[in-house]
């Protein structure tokens, strides 16, 4: 194995799977439980780099199944210490049932998913499918759109999920291939300002025979709603600390994300509004330059947390727009695509649009987003690109 | 015999780790196995526990009946997660226990891809399965455990078709051949046993396993004051045989001279209730026949290469 040199504190030429590997590496998780999948594998290939190197002082957990990292990762974590998995696709489809396990039992792990399309036809290229398919497990979802943003987010992810405000596991979702695979400039902190900025685990509660508790235990008709609305409440409040932190890190590292929450470029005067996810906004900043020059006032709002759902900041960066398109990268077969129908349902009185694009990897061009701004309050439902 | 009393002639802790109170049926076999394997491990220890019986009769929020850390995930992954809690343990440099437990679906069935994975790996943990022939929590279906002509809600005994059709996984085997460290079969009639093996259990260093004959009076129909007597029947009659594989070489620790007819154990069942006399024989000829081969292997000392 060629073991890959970073140069800390300085700008490399590298992919996003290094990007978001080395942004975990910073925050000095101390066990690691990772199965490989396409296009996941870089990033753990990274993790196990730094681990093997004596780089990353941690354990790494090569498990037998995605079933099975997630669920390591649950007694990692729960034993007290500072832990990580990572997916794709089927992966993480495999994990369906931990997931709601781990933020029941409110255990802050945190896992990069290289996002790829679900099967069948099995596909291992990029669309949103398999994270929106897990969009209800109590997971904070957190997409981003460049490789400084991955490696910027995995930081933030631990601060955000482990503040005792939140205990909630979180996501990182990012394009597979896409991102993954592409290299771009990314600035790489130096250690000693990670170290600054995040905190050791402090974790809320713990196993440990000193003070024994008895985690996942059965909830019958009689607390399970309110352990359920408990779970909902800490969801809808992590929004403001996704904010705060985003706050907190520029500050300290000069680079922001919006408000944490959403990102927007063009929207204030914006007629025409494209909501997007992940990568596809780079395309849709462009679009929207050109589209201007023509004389179309458009703007593009770039959901970054798609759960906690940003509903406040989503209305009010929509508030003067007439329409909105929105590019769903994923199709909840036989409705919509998800964001287009959560879109809807928040912005009763604006035209909504829903553009399904991108899925399995199929190209989200230029004019595939051109001809969405142009359609954008006179269409429902309508595929692109096909 | 009072508690204490009791374990003082057992030698065993006489700390309770899992607490009364819990809401297992009358004569539940396998709360009693969880009474004497938390003894044996005592105090340092951390519980990774799957869906199953004992976890739901015990865990009842905001109840618990563990005195001990006890996690409980999902039914397949308890190994998995008892793997995450070593790898955990060797961070903080503490030399805690690690116990997982399971029914026999959590371990023959479902749990079986994690139990693999955690044994392949090498994660210095203790597994114990009790092994009460079916899936009992959801009302006695057939597992991977269960005997040839038990009757299950799954199995029933039909005009047709008379209970399970095919015999018991070798999950010992299984286990002793992934290179656990430690393999032993246990049964709640020889308690002090069961203690022991857990015990040594814990005490080597990697992946260990045991096996837990764990009679249930709701599966196997038999009045609830018969368990540990049905238990020592399924010894005695040679269908429980107890053993250890340490190191790829199987030792009995209990080994039986006079087999009993099977019969005698098999007719305190109603679950055996309707078997016709060629299928006692078959089951009598298929004890004999794992008898005879379980003291041929220890006659040969290594059967099971050590994986190093």
């Amino acid at each position: 194995m060629a073991f890959v040199k970073f140069k800390y504190g300085k700008t490399n030429v590298i992919s996003g799977s290094d990007a978001i590997a080395i942004g975990i590496k910073l925050a000095r998780p101390e066990v690691l439980s990772v199965y490989p999948i396409t296009p996941q594998t870089i990033i753990a290939e990274r993790l196990a780099q730094f681990v093997n190197n004596g780089e990353l002082d941690a354990e790494m957990i090569r498990v037998e199944g995605e079933h099975s990292a997630i669920s390591a990762a649950i007694g990692s974590q729960a034993t007290g210490v500072r832990t990580i998995s990572a997916t794709s696709s089927q992966g993480l489809a495999l994990m369906h049932e931990v997931l709601f396990t781990v933020s029941g039992m409110r255990l802050p792990i945190i896992m990069p998913v290289a996002n790829r399309a679900l099967s069948a036809p099995i596909n291992i290229w990029n669309d949103h499918q398999d994270s929106i398919s897990q969009r209800d497990a109590g997971w904070i979802q957190l997409y981003v759109e460049s490789g400084q943003e991955a490696l910027d987010t995995a930081i933030q992810a631990f601060k955000i999920g482990e503040d005792h405000e939140v205990l909630l596991p979180v996501m990182i979702c990012l394009d597979g291939f896409q991102l993954t695979h592409v290299y771009e400039p990314v600035n790489i902190p130096s250690q000693k300002l990670v170290d600054s900025f995040l905190p050791k685990y402090n974790p809320f509660f713990k196993l440990d025979p000193k003070k024994p508790v008895t985690m996942g235990p059965v909830g019958g008709p009689d607390s399970y709603m309110e352990l359920r609305k408990d779970l909902h409440e800490a969801m809808l409040n992590s929004a403001k600390i996704i904010k705060k932190v985003n706050d907190e890190f520029a500050k300290k590292f000069g680079r922001s994300y919006g408000d944490g929450l959403i990102e927007t470029y063009k929207s204030k005067d914006a007629e025409t509004l494209v909501i997007c996810i992940g990568g596809v906004a780079s395309t849709a900043r462009e679009v929207i330059d050109d589209l201007r020059k023509k004389g179309l006032k458009a703007g593009m709002v770039r959901i970054k947390c798609y759960r906690p759902f940003p509903s406040a900041s989503l209305e009010k960066a929509c508030v003067n727009a007439k329409n909105v398109a929105v590019i769903d990268r994923n199709i909840s077969l036989g409705a919509s695509g998800a964001v287009y129908n959560e879109v809807k349902a928040l912005l009763p009185k604006k035209k909504v649009s829903g553009f399904i694009m991108g899925l399995g990897g199929r190209d989200v061009k230029k004019e595939h987003i051109a001809y969405a701004i142009k359609k954008a309050g006179k269409k429902v439902v309508e595929w692109v690109g096909i | 015999m009072g508690g204490n009393l009791m374990n003082k002639i057992l030698g065993m802790d006489r700390k309770e780790y899992f607490m009364k109170g819990h809401n297992a049926c009358n004569g539940c076999g396998p709360a009693i196995i969880m009474r004497i394997i938390t003894k044996a491990a005592g105090p340092d220890t951390i519980i990774a526990h799957a869906t199953g019986c004992m976890e739901v009769v015990s865990t009842l929020y905001p109840n618990t009946a563990w005195k001990l850390p006890w996690i409980h995930a999902n039914f397949e992954n308890a190994a998995a997660v008892g793997a995450g809690i070593e790898t955990a343990l060797k961070r903080l440099k503490k030399k805690t226990k690690v116990l997982v437990i399971a029914g026999d679906g959590g371990t023959y069935d479902i749990g079986l891809q994690a139990l693999s994975g955690a044994v392949e790996r090498g994660h210095d943990l203790l597994f114990v399965c009790y092994d009460n022939e079916a899936y009992a929590n959801t009302g006695v279906q057939r597992s991977g455990a269960t005997p040839k002509f038990a009757d299950t809600t799954s199995t029933p005994y039909g005009k047709k078709v008379h209970g399970k059709t095919q015999n018991r996984k070798p999950i010992e085997f299984i286990m002793a051949a992934h290179g656990a460290k430690y393999v032993a079969t246990a049964a709640i009639g020889y308690y002090n046993d069961l203690h022991d093996k857990v015990k040594k259990g814990l005490a080597v260093k990697g992946p260990a396993f045991i096996k837990v004959h764990a009679p249930c009076t709701l599966g196997w129909k038999y009045p609830y004051d018969k368990t540990i007597e049905i238990s020592k029947l399924a010894v005695q009659t040679g269908l429980a045989p107890l053993y250890e594989i340490v190191d790829g070489e199987l030792k009995f620790t209990k080994k039986v001279g006079n087999r009993l007819p099977v019969i005698k154990y098999l007719g305190m069942q109603g679950r055996y209730k309707k078997l016709a006399k060629k299928e006692v024989e078959e089951i009598q000829d298929y004890c004999d026949e794992h008898y005879k081969f379980l003291l041929s292997l220890e006659k040969k000392g290594r059967v099971f290469p050590r994986i190093f």
